[in-house]
């Protein structure tokens, strides 16, 4: 096989071409809800949502990713793979500059992967299969893996691997720098103020790499505690854009009704938020595969999507959401069938038991979520007991795997070795953290389909691995697939172009513009 | 006098370091670890970042040595380290003290006088409608939550008539200065400090009318009467000057506790003040932050009731400090 070398540039002129049929104008401000409070803006060393939505203009990574999640240049402005798929070169993109002016360089790469290693958990995870990192020249980075690694051309976007600058952090004490008080990055927007419980003031970068970007001369990110809050303040004018999940579910069909009003689904194609309930596979009635099919006919999924949830999102086929790579929908399929549940629950031998449940403690509607859930089981004979917690306790019975059914949602991470395989293969097994195998479930087969398709070439290779993994894991349920979620991004219809990539909002606003 | 003072200031260092203590053990007793918090909410988990973080805030060493760490801090003024804000404490509740003091010291006064007014309204025109109207009036702000005013007052002023603004402490972008920007706080204050305010000015005013009610029935106020005393004379020197003296302690009690109990206000108002900042790290299991915030307000608590002592002799001089 030749050099394969992506033409990510093309890519995004492709990808722009629609937005051309209107000129963008430039100046304005954007008010927008961000919540909660991020507790700090220093992207490599803090990685909750609130953090990557402010500092996603800020900050930048080597690459963006389409809604097809399909890379796209930032700052490496090319890339190529060696025949062998271990060799990575990235040339970075000329005459880019830290918001105080210095030069981004090659060093600025090697410097931020060697920080991240320390600071940043998912990026750890993510290097672990490369054996070095060298920069031949200023403007060129060459990873080689230890072994091909099938995703590793999406770990790159800036909520998983931000660029730091070196030259104000090597040396330095990562968590007192002052500069994670007043962060500096490559960015369309600078840091200017943050009034704490208030608001965080962004400004443009006069002297951003894209000319004539970015197009918004201020963004205020309002920090609003209160979700009736949030919506009150959209309606009366005081915000512009409501990023995903900022408002209760059931606000959402009132607010998009407001006169000038824009909603969006897109923007969520790289995490794939999928909603599913951990069932402890360990003990009780639970360990049971029927019990835990009956689950799954047991619940009305379709009932929760369009009532609960607005008819926002899409009911889950599996481990995979249908937004990322190597989904399949030829699985087992489990409809709302409470007689079918009935049935399975008898052969099982389950004698009423009682099962604890966890609701999610995310507010309203995640409430009305568990309420429902609770009356689905019980309609076929399952003797539901509701925990009410809030969420670090609930993290910490789940942690300890003190729980019999526990509501969650986990984002996808555009690709199965990303984020779907921590959940079920058995080396994530590990009482006291959440967010891993926590069900306890352990299956040799489905061990070896995630290890081997993480470094199986080509992707036809990993389609097939995938799609396997999918129908056995579907089949063994080893928890309940929910809902592919949807968390609608609400805006004035003024504002132009705010998602153009995969991660939505969290990629800036350096495409936005007002039509004052 | 000062004698009384400085040993309230002894007692009162000591009752704070004995809550430190209690508050230290108490929050620890809640489950849920800081360190799997902040790891989840980094979208990671792995045993490894769990681990550096507890190393990172000493969460990993024992009980007693984290409490002779924070104790030794408290005593020199230092509260420590927020797990999650990467901050100092000291510096998170200063930037937002004062946004508390306003809304809570705001809202105490409105309650206070309003409550002082109507409760005595009441207590003189007992029995007339006057009477039933700013009882039943008290008593439906008394039973109505707080929570609940707040977001009928947002729909009526804000989205309905658009008069006052839902959110925050100021006009985020105005940049106003001076006059312009203490008008603009003001409209900004005016919401949560009524809401805030009406429910502690419905129990001043039942308070001040059941206490005049009560005075009025004691002897000397016959005595008064029957020296020919004028009746507002009466009312004012002999009748509300006694009868204030419950309503001043529960004054006292309030006034510490406002600024804990502003928590569903600050956080339905968005305004930047330190019961969010309580609220936030109670549910991140934030300790040092949570710690913090109890230490000043607990100090509060204790500088109101030293000061409600010293109210408490203006108001009647018959009472002597205990020395």
């Amino acid at each position: 096989m030749s050099k394969r070398v992506l033409l990510g540039l093309l890519l995004a002129c492709g990808l722009a071409a629609p937005a051309l049929a209107q000129e963008p104008k430039t100046g304005g401000v954007i008010n927008a809800v961000i919540q909660p409070e991020p507790p700090g803006l220093m992207l490599a060393m803090i990685q909750n949502g609130p953090t990557q939505m402010v500092s996603g203009n800020i900050f930048e990574g080597l690459l963006r990713y389409s809604p097809k999640l399909e890379p796209l240049p930032e700052l490496a402005e090319s890339w190529s793979v060696s025949e062998d798929a271990k060799t990575y070169t990235f040339k970075l993109r000329k005459g880019v500059t830290w918001h105080d002016g210095k030069p981004f360089t090659a060093a600025d790469v090697l410097f931020s992967i060697e920080m991240l290693k320390q600071t940043h958990a998912r990026a750890r995870n993510n290097l672990a299969q490369v054996d070095k990192v060298e920069a031949p020249d200023d403007y060129t980075v060459v990873f080689t893996l230890k072994q091909p690694f099938g995703p590793f051309l999406g770990i790159f976007e800036v909520g998983s691997m931000p660029m730091v600058p070196k030259h104000l952090y090597d040396g330095t004490d990562f968590k007192t720098n002052p500069y994670n008080n007043a962060p500096i990055g490559t960015g369309p927007f600078m840091f200017k103020e943050w009034q704490k419980g208030s608001f965080i003031r962004l400004v443009k970068n006069p002297n951003y790499y894209e000319k004539g970007k970015p197009y918004i001369d201020e963004i205020y990110w309002q920090i609003i505690p209160d979700a009736a809050a949030r919506s009150v303040a959209y309606e009366t004018g005081k915000v512009d854009v409501l990023p995903g999940g900022s408002v209760e579910n059931f606000d959402v069909p009132r607010l998009s009704k407001l006169k000038d009003t824009c909603v969006t689904g897109a923007g969520w194609e790289f995490f794939s938020p999928l909603a599913w309930l951990w069932l402890n596979n360990r003990q009780g009635p639970l360990a049971d595969k029927r019990v835990r099919q009956a689950i799954m006919y047991a619940i009305d999924r379709d009932f929760a999507k369009d009532v609960i949830w607005n008819g926002l999102g899409k009911v889950a086929t599996g481990p995979s959401a249908s937004t990322i790579k190597y989904y399949t929908s030829d699985v087992p399929k489990y409809p709302y069938d409470p007689a079918k549940a009935k049935a399975l629950l008898k052969e099982a031998g389950y004698k009423g038991e009682k099962i604890r449940m966890l609701p999610l403690a995310y507010g309203e509607t995640w409430q009305r979520w568990g309420e429902a859930v609770k009356q689905n089981l019980q309609d076929v004979g399952m003797n539901i007991e509701t925990i009410a917690t809030d969420v670090a306790g609930g993290n910490q019975k789940i942690g300890d795997w003190d729980y019999d059914i526990a509501f969650t949602y986990l984002y996808q991470y555009g690709d199965p070795a990303l984020g779907v395989g921590r959940n079920y293969v058995s080396s994530a097994i590990a009482k006291g953290q959440v967010f891993n195998n926590v069900e306890g479930y352990s299956n040799p087969e489905i061990d070896k389909l995630f290890a081997d398709g993480a470094v199986a070439t080509p992707d036809s290779k990993r389609k097939e691995i995938y799609e396997k993994a999918q129908k056995i894991l579907v089949e063994d349920v080893p928890v309940a697939w929910m809902l592919e979620l949807q968390f609608p991004t609400i805006t004035r219809c003024k504002v132009k172009n705010l998602i153009t990539t995969g991660i939505g909002v969290n990629d800036g606003f350096k495409d936005a513009w007002l039509d004052k | 006098m000062l004698s009384f003072i400085s040993q309230r200031v002894v007692k009162g260092v000591i009752v704070l370091l004995a809550i430190v203590v209690l508050n230290f053990f108490l929050i620890r007793l809640a489950p849920g670890d800081p360190a799997v918090v902040m790891a989840g909410e980094a979208g990671a988990s792995d045993q490894v970042f769990v681990k550096q973080l507890r190393e990172k805030f000493g969460l990993d060493k024992p009980l007693p040595e984290q409490l002779f760490i924070y104790v030794k801090g408290v005593v020199t003024l230092d509260l420590g380290f927020s797990f999650r804000q990467q901050a100092p404490v000291a510096k998170l509740i200063g930037e937002r003290l004062p946004a508390t003091l306003l809304l809570t010291l705001t809202a105490f006064a409105i309650s206070l006088m309003l409550g002082v007014l109507f409760g005595t309204f009441a207590a003189r025109f007992a029995g007339t409608f006057l009477d039933t109207a700013i009882t039943v009036f008290a008593l439906i702000f008394y039973a109505m939550p707080i929570f609940w005013v707040a977001l009928m007052g947002i729909l009526l002023f804000s989205v309905t008539m658009d008069w006052l603004p839902s959110f925050g402490y100021e006009t985020v972008g105005a940049n106003l200065t001076g006059f312009a920007h203490a008008v603009d706080v003001a409209k900004h204050l005016i919401m949560p400090a009524m809401t805030l305010g009406l429910f502690f000015m419905a129990t001043y005013t039942r308070m001040t009318r059941a206490s005049m009610l009560e005075v009025k029935r004691l002897d000397f106020v016959k005595t008064a009467r029957a020296k020919g005393l004028r009746d507002a004379v009466i009312q004012r020197r002999h009748v509300l000057r006694n009868a204030l003296l419950p309503v001043v302690t529960l004054a006292g009690v309030h006034s510490g506790t406002l600024i804990g109990g502003a928590v569903i206000t600050e956080t339905v108002f968005a305004w930047p003040g330190i019961g969010r900042l309580m609220y936030d790290a109670l549910l991140q299991r934030d300790y040092n932050l949570l710690l913090g915030v109890f230490v000043i307000c607990s100090a509060m608590v204790l500088i109101f009731n030293l000061i409600t002592d010293l109210v408490y002799r203006l108001v009647d001089p018959r009472i002597e400090f205990a020395s």
